[in-house]
């Protein structure tokens, strides 16, 4: 077999594919969720090394979980050797039938167990990506900018916080099935935004992490297509991402939405979302998820900045105002009134605003302000802001973009 | 989050450390690999280094031809960076817990231990808010 990129590409998106399903399997026959998913991790590196070369197993799905399960017997083996060797009773009993549940269920399992509240964010988000994305620890350490060696103990002691807590491979009940389904769905923006939110350094590589929340997102979706929430979150970041490419300049310095080349945008995935979240809003059991894509959705439909409905993005954040305690959604609520009722009536909301602890230092405040400052005409009181603003970002981009606001207004 | 958690001394501080006993020299060595060890095991280590001590620091600037122009006398107040860590870890707050068992090397006996340790966030490549 000659090596050729696109049966690499193939084989890539397979592998991420059946990752789930394969561990699922694993998982069900050894009940040991740690070992096995050390296993399929083993499995899907050999996968990679073998199929480029030999070509695709007629199986691959069997081929993987037939490797996976081979390890899974070895390190049984060498497992009750040592107990035999120091004299315990080997536990041979390991071994459970496989069950009829299906493969489909073993994602949305394997989601939920990643995403537990008993993880860390950070580990959770790790052990998703792993487990379920099917992404090597090499690859998710590169595109976090980590040592390997850091996120595989950052799995590994995820896997050990499942083992300690006893979480059961298991569906939730239904009386926690909705409040966790939100953990999982934090978890997935939390990757999203990771991937969304760096314009800079090793570009490509980031922007996979927002694919792959798409992915992930997109998968559970089809798992749960009467969660609006679901819906929500996917149109989200549908709509968000359609942007990413006027997002910044050849110089990967941020563009504001205000100033955006909008042809750059990705129409026919603005279409997708829309297309999602339109059909989703009228089903009720209202979330900020749609909201936030609603909101999103507005902004993707305006030819120019200049066509932007204010008075319906303005509305969208009075409802997700009274929804969600973010105090970022209030900053933008008022950004919204400032556009619809002039900058005047922004900053007074700004003076209320900057009485909450969480926001009197945040950065964003004062970039608003500046921002609000500007339209109504006080130069002087802008640059004071944007200058405050630049010394708080903990963003390079955002702090040069800052600064040169006010260098702007100051020549 | 990224932080980098500093130490810095003056050549004064150089010099004392320089003269420490035996015993209290290995406890801090001894504690500077365990404490390493520990950040890697909880799955926050990004990178540490530690620099040569600053008796050949120089400053440089490029002279109008551009090539370096080195300058090397120092007043004993300045402060040199020693070494530092970078995590990655959720908050400020644990950058600040990290940071505080740092502190914590031990020094000979009869000394003020408590190394100050400055943390400082490294910038991302954007903004994490603006979705």
């Amino acid at each position: 077999m000659t090596h050729s990129p696109a049966l690499e590409v193939t084989i890539e998106h397979l592998l991420r594919e059946l990752t789930p399903q394969v561990l699922g399997t694993v998982v069900r026959r050894f009940r040991d969720f740690a070992s096995a998913e050390d296993a399929v991790q083993e499995a899907s590196l050999a996968a990679a090394l073998q199929w480029p070369r030999e070509g695709l197993p007629i199986n691959p799905r069997a081929w993987l979980t037939q490797v996976a399960f081979r390890r899974m017997a070895d390190q049984i083996r060498s497992e009750s050797a040592r107990r035999r060797r120091e004299g315990e009773v080997a536990a041979e009993t390991l071994l459970v039938t496989e069950d009829a549940a299906s493969q489909e269920d073993d994602t949305l399992v394997l989601l939920f167990m990643c995403c537990h509240p008993a993880l860390t964010t950070p580990s959770a988000i790790a052990l998703t990506l792993r487990a379920v994305g099917g992404l090597s620890t090499a690859e998710i350490a590169h595109a976090f900018l980590v040592p390997e060696a850091t996120m595989a103990q950052r799995i590994s002691r995820a896997k050990q916080a499942i083992k300690t807590s006893g979480i059961p491979f298991q569906l939730p009940t239904t009386d926690e099935r909705t409040q966790r389904l939100r953990a999982v769905l934090h978890i997935l923006y939390l990757i999203f935004n990771e991937g969304y939110t760096s314009s800079a350094g090793p570009a490509l590589r980031r922007a996979d992490l927002s694919r792959e929340a798409m992915r992930l997102t997109r998968i559970l979706h089809g798992l749960q297509p009467d969660d609006a929430e679901v819906a929500g979150l996917l149109a989200l970041m549908l709509l968000t991402d359609a942007r990413r490419d006027g997002r910044s300049n050849k110089d990967g310095e941020l563009v504001p939405l205000a100033r955006q080349d909008r042809s750059l945008w990705d129409k026919k995935q603005i279409e997708e979302g829309i297309a999602l979240i339109s059909a989703t809003l009228p089903k009720g059991a209202i979330g900020q998820y749609q909201l936030q894509a609603a909101i999103a959705a507005v902004h993707d439909e305006a030819d120019r900045y200049e066509d932007t409905d204010w008075p319906q993005i303005l509305a969208l954040y009075e409802v997700l105002r009274r929804l969600s305690g973010n105090p970022m959604v209030a900053l933008n609520h008022a950004i919204a009134v400032a556009m619809v009722h002039g900058a005047v009536k922004g900053l007074e909301l700004l003076d209320v605003l900057a009485r909450d602890s969480r926001l009197a230092t945040h950065h964003r405040l004062h970039a608003v302000r500046g921002h609000l400052l500007e339209l109504a005409g006080d130069s002087a009181g802008a640059i004071e802001h944007y200058r405050i603003a630049a010394n708080k970002t903990a963003s390079l981009p955002e702090r040069n973009y800052l600064l040169t606001q006010a260098a702007r207004l100051s020549s | 989050m990224k932080y980098m958690l500093l130490m810095s001394a003056t050549r004064e501080v150089f010099e004392w450390y320089s003269k420490w006993p035996k015993e209290a020299l290995q406890a801090n060595i001894a504690f500077m690999r365990d404490f390493n060890q520990q950040l890697k095991d909880e799955g926050i280590f990004v990178e540490t280094a530690g620099l040569a001590w600053p008796n050949d620091a120089v400053i440089v600037r490029a002279g109008d031809d551009g090539s370096p122009i080195t300058d090397g006398v120092f007043p004993e107040s300045k402060e040199f960076l020693a070494g530092y860590w970078i995590v990655d870890v959720e908050s400020a707050e644990e950058a600040y817990k990290v940071a505080a068992r740092a502190s914590l090397a031990p020094a000979p006996a009869g000394t003020e231990g408590k190394m100050p340790v400055e943390v400082r966030q490294l910038m991302s490549s954007a903004p994490k808010d603006l979705l």
